[in-house]
């Protein structure tokens, strides 16, 4: 094959694009659901930079540790929003800087 | 080596299958054994079951170690390990859980949540934990982290009608998840130096291109990132004071002492083996990261008045003196991480045993005045309290002094002259804070009149962890062999 490939320098720096945007997010957003889905992000960005060095070494190693970590997000989300839910039901609201009652 | 699941493979697993087991047996237990509330309390036999199986287990490992004279098994192709320092930290955890038990079923019953998915939970943690302090592979370490760490944002959250526990396990879920994305970026850079997620592996990658080379360098600062999280160091402790004060006590406790426990032995894992080459890099980090957290804990927990939320910034200065044994990272500093740790657990379990036993009907007894005239009260626990306050603080002949001296020790060995009078300096604020406890126990006047929580459990557990207290520090001497055995290497 003499198709040019795209570089794997491509696929990190969009990893580490998608992994800052991500922690942005996380910093910046005030909607407990939108700051969890930054937290996604951000493991989506691990998961496009372990394919990326997966396919590099030309082994399956990084495409399984993909499905670790899709497994992981999936048991968070699953607690995650279990627990956004409490918070919800007993606050009726969604906004971080609303969920704040111990402070010294 | 192609064999799929061999005896060697068995054999290092156990501790964590029988957990497994037992965790899940907990909660079939629950509605088929134990229908009627007032018998759940009997769950407890169960995890003392599990426990003794687990420990069993662990012992067995331990002799086949010292009987053929190896220093480890590994299993897995690789990705798990007994050593001495698995089997140490397996002990720890399964002491934790054990003593967390005893006292949990009189605290959830006062709080009215008391679900035997609670022990459940607690098993599937220390699975976790197993994993952590067994693991050398990154799929096996992730995988335990996140099995613990899962487990945990849900006890945080246990008590659902309660506000603040709600928003206790929403803070530590969106920050704990956090710095998981941290940890396991760090990881991808990790895999893509050399191909593998063995370990091993990756330490000969990471000492051939040097500490400077900037994928070793990002990888190794988003895995220390993460890694400092979990251990609650400053600047990345914030979400411990509001976990810690949120979640149920008897969660706290465990949460201090077996996360704590838990996430250093994977800390240790991953700096001392595969980073170990990087040590030019990260030893100037971990010093700024060790001096804040001393800082930034006993300077914040001069005004705390509630008491769990002062022993949280206890316990990020306390990471802080931990950390400094891995800086000095001679034998002597290793071993004293490890005698810390082992004291740690006795001294803040007990600290936090008297917060859960200030627990009353309808007395929150979170608060330092909650403590007030405690002598005339009760005074077995306000002598218990001011063991605890004094082992926090280091004094002699208290086991803290014990943790705290070999520290020192290792720092004045390796030559950290500053860094070792900087860490005696906050051992004279942590007192003043300590002793704010102790002046309002003994001198106070008594603000209420209810007795403390009592009950089978809360006795055995606050013997135990006062008389261990005192015990390791007045004859140390078969507890520094055991921290000397398990981390020779």
């Amino acid at each position: 094959m003499t198709m040019t490939s795209v570089p794997l320098s491509w696929y990190l720096i969009l990893s580490a694009v998608l992994f800052t945007l991500g922690v942005a997010g996380f910093l910046f957003r005030r909607n407990i659901i939108t700051v969890f889905m930054s937290i996604e992000l951000m493991l989506n960005a691990v998961n496009l930079s372990f394919v990326a060095f997966s396919y590099q070494w030309r082994q399956v190693d990084g495409h399984v540790y993909t499905f670790f970590v899709m497994v992981v997000a999936a048991a968070e989300a699953a607690v995650g929003l279990a627990i956004i839910l409490t918070v919800f039901k007993n606050r009726a609201t969604l906004q971080i800087d609303d969920v704040d009652s111990m402070k010294n | 080596m192609s064999e799929f699941y061999t005896s060697t493979d068995h054999f290092v697993l156990v501790p964590a299958l029988l957990l497994a087991l037992f965790g899940c047996f907990v909660l079939l237990a629950d509605f088929l054994v134990f229908p009627r509330p007032k018998h759940r309390r009997y769950v407890v036999i169960l995890v003392a079951l599990g426990e003794a199986f687990t420990g069993a287990a662990l012992w067995r490992q331990h002799s086949f170690l010292s009987a053929h004279d190896l220093a480890s098994v590994s299993a897995f192709h690789g990705s798990l390990v007994v050593d001495g320092m698995s089997i140490f930290f397996n002990w720890i955890f399964i002491a934790a859980v054990l003593l967390v038990a005893l006292v949990s079923y009189r605290y959830l019953e006062t709080e009215q949540e008391h679900r035997a998915e609670y022990y459940g939970l607690m098993m599937l943690a220390q699975c976790g934990m197993f994993f952590l302090a067994a693991g050398t592979d990154l799929v096996t370490l992730f995988v335990g982290l996140e099995l613990m760490a899962v487990s945990f944002y849900v006890m945080v959250g246990f008590l659902r009608r309660d506000k603040r526990s709600n928003e206790a396990a929403m803070k530590y879920l969106l920050l704990g998840a956090f710095s998981s994305g941290f940890l396991v970026y760090g990881f991808s850079l990790l895999y893509g130096l050399c191909g593998s997620t063995r370990l091993d592996r990756i330490g000969e990658a990471v000492t051939e291109r040097g500490p400077f080379d900037p994928i070793v360098f990002l990888a190794l600062t988003t895995t220390a990132v993460g890694l400092l999280f979990k251990v609650s160091a400053a600047p990345f402790h914030m979400w411990a004071p509001d976990a810690y004060e949120g979640a149920p006590t008897t969660v706290t406790a465990f949460l201090a002492v077996g996360s704590k426990a838990a996430s250093f032995a994977f800390l240790m894992r991953m700096f001392l083996y595969p980073l170990a080459g990087a040590r030019p890099a990260w030893e100037p980090i971990l010093i700024g990261v060790a001096i804040l957290s001393m800082t930034v804990g006993n300077l914040a927990a001069i005004t705390q008045n509630n008491l769990k939320r002062l022993l949280a910034y206890s316990s990020v200065s306390h990471a802080g003196y931990i950390l400094l044994g891995l800086v000095a990272g001679n034998e002597t500093g290793i071993k004293g991480m490890a005698v810390y740790i082992l004291v740690y657990l006795f001294m803040t379990l007990g600290a936090f045993l008297v917060v859960v036993a200030l627990r009353r009907k309808d007395l929150a007894g979170e608060d330092v005045d909650d403590l007030a005239g405690l002598i005339h009260k009760s005074p077995v626990e306000a002598v218990l309290m001011l063991i605890f306050m004094l082992s926090l603080a280091g004094i002699p002949p208290t086991a803290g002094f014990i943790g705290k001296y070999f520290i020192f020790l290792s720092l004045i060995e390796t030559g950290h002259y500053v860094l070792a009078v900087v860490a005696t300096l906050y051992v004279a604020v942590a007192i003043y804070y300590y002793f704010r406890i102790v002046k309002s126990m003994f001198v106070g006047e008594m603000t209420d009149t209810v007795p403390l929580m009592g009950g089978f459990g809360m006795r055995i557990a606050l013997g135990v962890t006062g008389v261990l207290t005192l015990l390791i520090g007045v004859y140390p001497e078969p507890f520094l062999q055991f921290a000397q055995t398990s981390l020779g290497r």
